[in-house]
């Protein structure tokens, strides 16, 4: 069979000056470069993809996986032209269309039909195949009688089911796609995965990148795992499967300081996070009932400074069922005495983890009244191993996600 | 869908990956929608709708008669102020929003930057078609004002496509200057409203260049829209309307040049938007 995408030793570099890290480039501080002081130190190197090879075939559905901060965003949006490469080449045969985001130029000012011709054009279809599909776009998405309405006034469900819909119906020889199946409520999700599937069935080639490794599972022939802007493996599903899940859990704490996929004003970031075991060990495999710790190192970005931030760790299943969001905020220890010190750590300690056997990650998050100021997806893999929750030598059936402290009585005195 | 199986594209480091004027026009649909997209949205949720592209022009039209015409007392060509006055809104008016639009339109379209590829020329482009609709619509307006003073055009109107085009090759050119220096730095959206702002006294617009004095006139054509405003009144006043033409040679070729050096950065820059923005 003929390659339809071959990548031959792509390279991607991003130079960061220090003053990015601030929110605006600004001229002053241009000239000021120029003129006054040549500061080359300022500006770091960060290679987000280096010595990346990989061939997919015409027809073949591939998989990329890796950790957050792996460059697989990265790896897409040079493949969709999006950003230039650094070095390597890329020889693509057919055209490509990529859906890094569901909904791309939607406006809430334009009704469902004008955002279908919108979007649609953006995504690169012609007047003429958005008539074509026009009926067919408004009944997967289930929004007939909202047509004429303007996007503002459609709830958050409705938009992002129009948005799918539309882009679900591009017909390129390759297909681009990154994490879009997460949106939405169960029942689409189900409708979306079947249209993927469908895709692939034409003999299109897709590349797709996702979190959930059911849909990984179901959809790819073969998968390419990164690791750090690497390239580790390109096999067969399964197997780079359980390389990824394996390979996760090997770091006992995670330096956040360099990762981009980040959101937030910037003005709090996390630089490193871990967690630490009921003796005082950082360690990326704990036990059901053990007295932990989850840490996260932060410094301030800038002079100003900060009162009362609101730190989170948000504890998800590596199969992306969120478990629970831990806060200083809702636990009622709030930071609010005096300012927080430039640098420090914050440590939530919970004296009994009530999580069962299974593999987990938690996302970090910090805000400030009003604002998000850093937020990491993915910041952190560890695994739960079966311990003695209830100290009582019986350990529980591992096939439940959650663990309870309990009392149980045999009451018989009103019968 | 097709397309020549043999049809394989290389992506390599700094390399363009088509024409570039042949992508562009590839993807002219894109130009289109998001000029209709823009046109739309522009009088959505507005009581007046359109009738603000009308309301705009005659207030200010009103103003500078009164305040130029009246009461400082400036020449007029022999046409009725208001007229002479209206004939430098049209290429004013549409100079000033096309070149704030454009200026914005990156940043207003970040998100778009960052998650699809289509050459990115199309987005400060398409804030042209949107400002030619209200350009036409406020001409209509001058023909009804020309009707109410019983003026009669000369027959040069004829020429009015062209000095609209070199309106059009000059908000297009320093909309693309700015929309490229904004992308970076954040600075220059608050030299979009300054250059606006100044620029309305700065160009002939509330009078007509003959009241400049010969030995700055050279000097003052420098300005790009001093050619535009100056052949707007040219073809329309007629006869009463002496035009310096070396004046207005050197304000076209500047225009044509600035123009291509705009276009040229923007390309250059145009890869690394995505990363930057």
């Amino acid at each position: 069979m003929s390659v339809a995408v071959d990548v031959q030793g792509l390279g991607k570099k991003y130079l960061i000056s220090k003053s990015d890290k601030q929110q605006y480039n600004t001229f002053r501080d241009r000239i000021y470069q120029l003129f006054i002081k040549k500061d080359s130190n300022s500006v770091e190197e960060f290679w987000a993809l280096k010595d990346i090879s990989f061939k997919v075939k015409k027809g073949e559905r591939v998989g990329i996986i890796g950790r957050n901060g792996a460059g697989k965003s990265t790896l897409l949006k040079i493949l969709s032209k999006i950003t230039d490469l650094t070095e390597g080449r890329i020889e693509i045969k057919g055209k490509v269309a990529s859906l890094l985001e569901v909904g791309t130029g939607f406006h809430p000012e334009l009704t469902g039909r004008e955002n279908i011709y919108l979007n649609g054009s953006i995504l690169g279809m012609s007047r003429d195949e958005i008539n074509a599909k026009m009926e067919e776009i408004i009944s997967f998405a289930e929004i007939e009688k909202f047509l004429d309405v303007p996007v503002k006034r459609y709830s958050s469900g409705m938009t992002v089911r129009l948005a799918f819909s539309v882009a679900a119906h591009l017909e390129p020889e390759i297909l681009v796609v990154d994490e879009v199946l997460a949106v939405g409520d169960a029942a689409f999700q189900k409708k979306c995965l079947g249209k993927m599937e469908d895709v692939a069935q034409k003999g299109r080639t897709v590349l797709f990148v996702s979190h959930q490794m059911e849909a990984i599972d179901k959809l790819c022939d073969s998968c390419v795992l990164l690791e750090n802007g690497k390239f580790v493996m390109h096999d067969e599903t399964s197997k780079v499967i359980d390389a990824y899940l394996s390979a996760s859990k090997k770091y006992s704490e995670v330096d956040l300081s360099c990762i981009k996929s980040r959101h937030g004003e910037g003005r709090i970031r996390f630089t490193k996070t871990w967690i630490e075991n009921g003796r005082g060990e950082k360690t990326p495999i704990v036990k059901s009932g053990d007295s932990i710790k989850i840490v996260a190192e932060y410094e301030l970005v800038g002079a100003e400074p900060i009162a009362n931030p609101a730190f989170a760790f948000a504890v998800n299943t590596i199969r992306n069922v969120a478990i629970t969001d831990l806060s200083n905020f809702t636990a009622g220890d709030e930071f609010d005495e005096h300012e927080i010190p430039n640098k420090g750590k914050v440590v939530c300690e919970i004296p009994s983890l009530t999580l069962n056997t299974g593999s987990y990650y938690f996302n970090v998050l910090v805000r400030t009244p009003g604002a998000v100021e850093d937020w990491i997806t993915e910041a952190f893999y560890f695994d739960v191993e079966a311990g003695d929750f209830f100290k009582s030598g019986n350990l529980p059936d591992t096939a439940r996600l959650i663990l309870m402290n309990q009392d149980w009585k045999l009451d018989f005195r009103d019968q | 869908m097709n397309r020549i199986d043999d049809n394989i594209e290389v992506l390599e480091p700094g390399k363009r990956f088509s024409s570039y004027w042949g992508e562009l026009w590839q993807y002219r649909e894109l130009f289109y929608f998001l000029s209709w997209r823009d046109f739309l949205v522009r009088y959505k949720q507005t009581v007046l709708g359109v009738a603000w592209s009308v309301i705009r022009p005659i207030l200010t039209m009103i103003v500078f008669t009164v305040v130029f015409g009246k009461l400082a007392k400036f020449p007029s060509e022999g046409v009725p102020y208001a007229i002479m006055v209206y004939c430098a809104l049209l290429p004013w008016q549409f100079f000033a929003t096309t070149f704030s639009e454009a200026g914005n339109s990156l940043l207003a379209n970040a998100r778009m930057l960052t998650k699809i590829y289509f050459p990115r020329l199309i987005i400060p482009a398409s804030s042209l078609l949107v400002n030619l609709i209200d350009f036409f619509i406020s001409f209509v307006i001058l023909l009804g004002l020309m009707a109410y003073y019983q003026f009669m055009p000369s027959w040069k109107i004829v020429f009015i496509p062209v000095f609209l085009f070199m309106a059009m090759i000059t908000s297009l050119g320093a909309g693309v200057l700015i929309v490229t220096l904004n992308v970076k730095y954040r600075d220059f959206r608050y030299v979009v409203p300054f250059v606006v702002q100044l620029g309305l006294y700065v160009s002939p617009v509330g009078f007509s260049s003959n009241i400049i004095p010969g030995k700055w006139q050279f000097l003052y054509s420098l300005n790009p829209m001093v050619g535009v405003i100056d052949g707007f009144r040219w073809s329309i006043l007629g006869e009463g309307y002496t035009m310096n033409w070396a004046a207005f040679s050197l304000s076209a070729a500047l225009t044509v040049l600035f123009f291509f050096i705009s276009v040229t950065y923007f390309k250059r820059m145009e890869k690394s938007f995505a990363d930057i923005i």
